[in-house]
């Protein structure tokens, strides 16, 4: 054989087929690609570094854990505990073994265990810029605007109905789920910053509030009112206390200590996680027999599995198919509830009614949903409503129709959970900067990222790579035997060290990412072999459909996208990641003789009032005067 | 690399074969040679091909001598018997092991050293025997455990990484096999399962010895421009007129498989293997056509790929020696070795 010299493949540089039917190169320096593969954080509304602080905590580094979580969802101790976990359902490893990390519990961990915070959280500068700001309620939303807001030199004046900080998750989520001492150390920890808390000081009137003016209002408060039902007999007792109540009002009362006893047999109206607090503080309080009453069957409950599962455990029984007729009342006393009996079409949107029953109880509790009320204000200030009677307020700028006046969390677009109002505070605060100093709302700033290899040397990786077929921990709880002796014993133990390290080695460091460089890919097939999930696929180039039918596994997640790389230099074929069930276990890049696989840590950089770039044009910090030309 | 191992994910759809097993029942250990080694790649293809044979792991003996390639049977399908044998003694020890159990699925993986140099002469036997056995040559063209001089196949004009280029010529695995009376040659390209795969698996189901020269870059030390073994010269030289399907005779029930264009070439065990497209007048069953051809295009400088010779018809020496369908190592030995009565009988035959 004799040797010619080098003449380029005539299909190098092209995929050697027709643009419309072939997938153009995949945008990885677009931030959000690879933010999308690490699920959990693109679940999370306040975009949590999630894998970044369970690393922290595999190293023992709780304290910065914790303060890694701040930054993004500000109140860890809090959210450990009762947040809504939006990204469990994500989480990569559920669809590996069939178990998400149990993120939620990993962040309890962190507040749990860490030290004295108090010398790292922001603080007010001493000269302040000058401008007010004035917050309706001092729930999450209105904490994390003051929050971000604060050490910018803003004045923040927070009015509160009640002599405490918290809003719902002080009124409405029971002692023995959230204990007061986490609660006041991190609302206080705001609050210490320099906000001017006023409470006991319901605003009754937006009016006279934008009178006094402030720079700019923040309304954080909430959606207050529980929903009623409206049945027979709701209205016809007679005795000095109804026993027909309304949860989250309930639970306020309870949570303040002006009700203290409850009825022995309790029927509960409804099956959100209202409902759950509700039947389980029952329990707390001297009822011996809590019912759930459910209309439609389980797998339409709007409460969290774990929440359910905690309650039955509990020995709350849940009773289904039961919609309510009446309730009973003898005497003017409560004395049961009629139901219906029925039975569900497929999709339960139908139902029959198949017998009528009674069911004797001692007290009523509806928790059947709740909703916003804004009876203070206005409706002549300019600030429109719309349907259902909800301020109109801008998505991306949380602005109401009068400039200005901003709203978040639940007060925004009605219930949702604990770590959206957060989400919304961070945005809110943005505005706020952007409107106090006359800079359009709408252009927003970026989110970028930060890609850093973590090739230490040869079989070198400065993370911790080995996949742990550990299963997910389970929570300790209190003994049931212990568990009723107060209200405000925590049910919930947290977790061992040993726990903690294993489920912490649970986590598949999805922000760790294979970062792909087609010029350097010599067409080796090294990576393809050993990929322990076979993720990898070097093909030719064709239509998405086309190309998921030809991946070295089969594709069975459409949801998740798929890499496609540029043209590799030697055959113009691509290199193709099914991202659904890499592992990120870099045995790709460890296998890679020309370093074209990186395993890169990503870092989102999400912009807070604080991060530069959220002013465009800077704020002179001295008189234009001295400025020199 | 050896301190990193491949972890077992519990992922559920992972496909199984007629024997149940997974992909990953058919792996070995982990690899240490050196990433990006094409050898790696080859070993993938040997762990394909037999999963999706589904021979069982425990009838498959995997056999090596000395050198990177005879590293390999390590890392594919952990539950097969194996050895490790001098430097090129693979063929004799093969040979040994075919004779005394033909049970066996036996699968010798060598290189261009062990097989072209010092091994040269075991491999000319075991091919003139037709032992019924796989023989793969990982063909990288240097003696990489020894840090890169030329091999016997390297080509004239091809750069080692350091020093002048090849002047020798080199020994040529099919035109030696053709010349010997091999009855099953195949030339491949470890960059390349698509095709590589059938033709293990046609080489498995040959009766007699299939040898296949896989060209295996060494990423290490010919992997650089001027080498003739490299990546890229593979890909831009490499000629695959011969294409070749495997249909396992399983296959052949439930389908027609259409024979328009295409020639067939049954094998031993009923199984087929189909030329898909050869040209015009190339014929795989005719020593003479395949030589011209290899020739021709290696005057071009192009490297032909595929299943290039295929003699069905040969015997294997358990044929030629009319010994019993079961393994010598399962006939009593009393049976095996009636006595000295017994040879002085079958000695009187000869006077």
């Amino acid at each position: 054989m004799t040797f010619e010299t080098f003449v380029p493949h005539p299909n190098a540089g092209s995929s050697g087929c027709s643009k419309e039917d072939r997938v153009e190169p995949t945008n990885d320096q677009d931030p959000s690609y690879y933010h999308r593969v690490v699920d959990c954080q693109w679940a999370c509304p306040a975009h949590t570094n999630v894998p970044g602080y369970i690393r922290l905590i595999a190293q023992g580094r709780f304290t910065d854990a914790y303060m890694l979580n701040r930054e993004s969802n500000v109140f860890p101790g809090i959210l450990g505990r009762t947040c809504d976990r939006p990204c469990e359902p994500a989480c990569r490893r559920g669809r590996v073994d069939g178990n998400p990390v149990a993120i939620c519990r990993l962040k309890r961990v962190t507040a749990d265990l860490k030290d004295d915070i108090t010398d790292r959280l922001p603080t007010a500068p001493a000269q302040k810029n000058g401008k007010r700001i004035a917050c309706v309620g001092a729930g999450p939303s209105s904490l994390t605007v003051a929050n971000d807001l604060v050490p910018l030199g803003y004045e923040v004046v927070m009015f509160e109905q009640f002599a405490t900080a918290g809003g719902l998750m002080r009124t409405n989520i029971p002692e023995f789920r959230l204990p007061d001492e986490v609660l006041n150390s991190e609302t206080q920890a705001i609050l210490d910053m320099g906000v001017d808390i006023r409470y006991n000081t319901p605003i009754t009137s937006l009016r006279s509030l934008l009178e006094e003016n402030f720079d700019a209002v923040f309304v954080g408060v909430g959606a207050p009112r529980g929903k009623g039902l409206e049945i027979p007999g709701r209205h016809d007792e007679t005795g000095p206390e109804s026993h027909i109540h309304i949860g989250i009002d309930w639970l306020e009362s309870v949570s303040f200590g002006h009700v203290t006893s409850i009825g022995e047999r309790v029927l509960i109206i409804g099956v959100g996680n209202t409902a759950m607090d509700c039947c389980r503080t029952s329990l707390r309080l001297g009822g011996t027999d809590i019912r759930v009453m459910a209309r439609r069957p389980r797998e339409y409950f709007k409460a969290s599995a774990w929440e359910l599962e905690d309650a039955e455990e509990e020995g709350v029984a849940i009773v289904v198919n039961h919609a309510p007729r009446r309730f009973v009342i003898e005497d003017g006393r409560l004395v049961g509830m009629e139901f219906d009996v029925v039975e569900w079409d497929e999709g339960a949107r139908h139902s029959t009614v198949l017998d009528t029953v009674t069911i004797p109880c001692d007290d009523v509790i509806l928790a059947i949903g709740q909703e916003n009320a804004f009876p203070w204000i206005e409706r002549d200030l300019g600030l429109t409503f719309g349907e259902w009677d909800m301020p109109v307020v801008d998505e991306t700028t949380f602005e109401s129709t009068l400039p200005g006046v901003f709203f978040g969390g639940d007060a925004a677009w009605g219930p949702k959970n604990i770590i959206w109002a957060v989400a919304h505070g961070h945005q809110a605060a943005i505005s706020i900067h952007q409107f106090c100093h006359g800079q359009s709302l709408t252009e927003r700033p970026a989110e970028g990222m930060n890609l850093l290899s973590q090739k230490m040397g040869m079989s070198e990786w400065s993370y911790y790579n080995d996949y742990n077929p550990s299963p997910r921990q389970q929570m300790r709880h209190i003994e049931l035997t212990e568990r009723f002796r107060s209200l405000n014993l925590e049910v919930e133990l947290g977790f061992t060290a040993e726990q903690t390290a294993r489920e912490a080695q649970r986590c598949l460091n999805c922000d760790v990412e294979t970062a792909f460089q087609a010029s350097l890919c010599i067409e080796c097939d090294a990576c393809v072999d050993i990929c322990p999930v076979q993720c990898l696929t070097i093909t030719h180039n064709g239509d998405e459909a086309d190309l998921r039918g030809r991946l070295s596994a089969p594709s069975v997640n459409l949801d998740q996208p798929l890499y496609v790389s540029a043209p590799l230099p030697q055959t113009g074929r691509v290199m193709v990641k099914d991202e659904n069930v890499c592992v990120h276990c870099g045995l790709c890049a460890e296998r890679c003789p020309t370093a074209a696989w990186d395993m890169a840590e990503f870092t989102l950089q999400i912009p807070y009032a604080s991060s530069p770039g959220v002013l465009r044009i800077p704020v002179p910090t001295k008189p234009t005067s001295d400025v020199r030309s | 690399m050896p301190s990193i191992t491949k972890p077992l994910i519990p992922l559920a759809p992972l496909p199984k074969n007629d024997l149940g097993l997974t992909i990953r029942d058919y792996e070995g250990a982990m690899s240490t040679l050196c990433a990006g080694c094409g050898h790696d790649s080859i070993t993938a293809a040997i762990v394909h091909a037999f999963w999706e044979l589904s021979t069982p792991p425990h009838t498959i003996a995997k056999l090596s001598g000395i050198g990177c390639s005879s590293k390999t049977p390590t890392y594919f399908v952990r539950g097969a018997h194996g050895f490790n044998s001098a430097h090129g003694r693979m063929a004799a020890i093969a040979t040994g092991a075919y004779a005394a159990n033909r049970e066996l699925t036996y699968i010798g993986i060598s290189g261009d050293g062990d097989s072209l140099s010092i091994g040269l002469g075991h491999l000319a036997h075991a091919i003139r025997r037709n032992v019924k056995m796989v023989y793969v040559i990982e063909n990288n063209g240097v003696y990489g455990l020894t840090k890169g001089q030329l091999s016997a196949s390297a080509d004239i004009g091809s750069r080692p990484k350091k020093g002048d280029p090849n002047i020798i010529a080199p020994i040529d695995p099919i035109l030696l096999g053709l010349s010997l009376g091999a009855t099953f040659l195949a030339r491949s390209f470890s960059g390349d399962k698509e095709q590589l795969i059938p033709i293990l698996k046609a080489a498995v189901a040959h009766n007699g010895l299939a040898l296949i020269d896989v060209i295996s870059p060494c990423v290490t030390f010919n992997d650089h421009e001027g080498s003739t073994k490299s990546y890229r010269f593979m890909r831009e030289h490499e000629v695959k007129e011969v294409v070749t399907d495997f249909v396992p005779l399983r296959r052949e029930i439930q389908a027609t498989i259409p024979t328009d264009g295409t020639r067939v070439v049954p094998m031993h065990d009923g199984s087929i293997v189909r030329f898909r497209s050869v040209p015009a007048d190339y014929d795989p069953r005719n020593r003479e056509s395949v030589e011209s051809y290899i020739r021709d295009h290696q005057t071009r400088g192009e490297i032909v790929t595929g299943l290039l010779y295929v003699n069905e018809l040969a015997q294997t020496p358990h044929e030629m020696g009319h010994t019993p369908p079961t393994g010598l190592n399962r006939i009593p030995l009393s049976e095996l070795c009636p006595g000295a009565a017994a040879l002085d009988a079958l000695q009187e035959d000869f006077r």
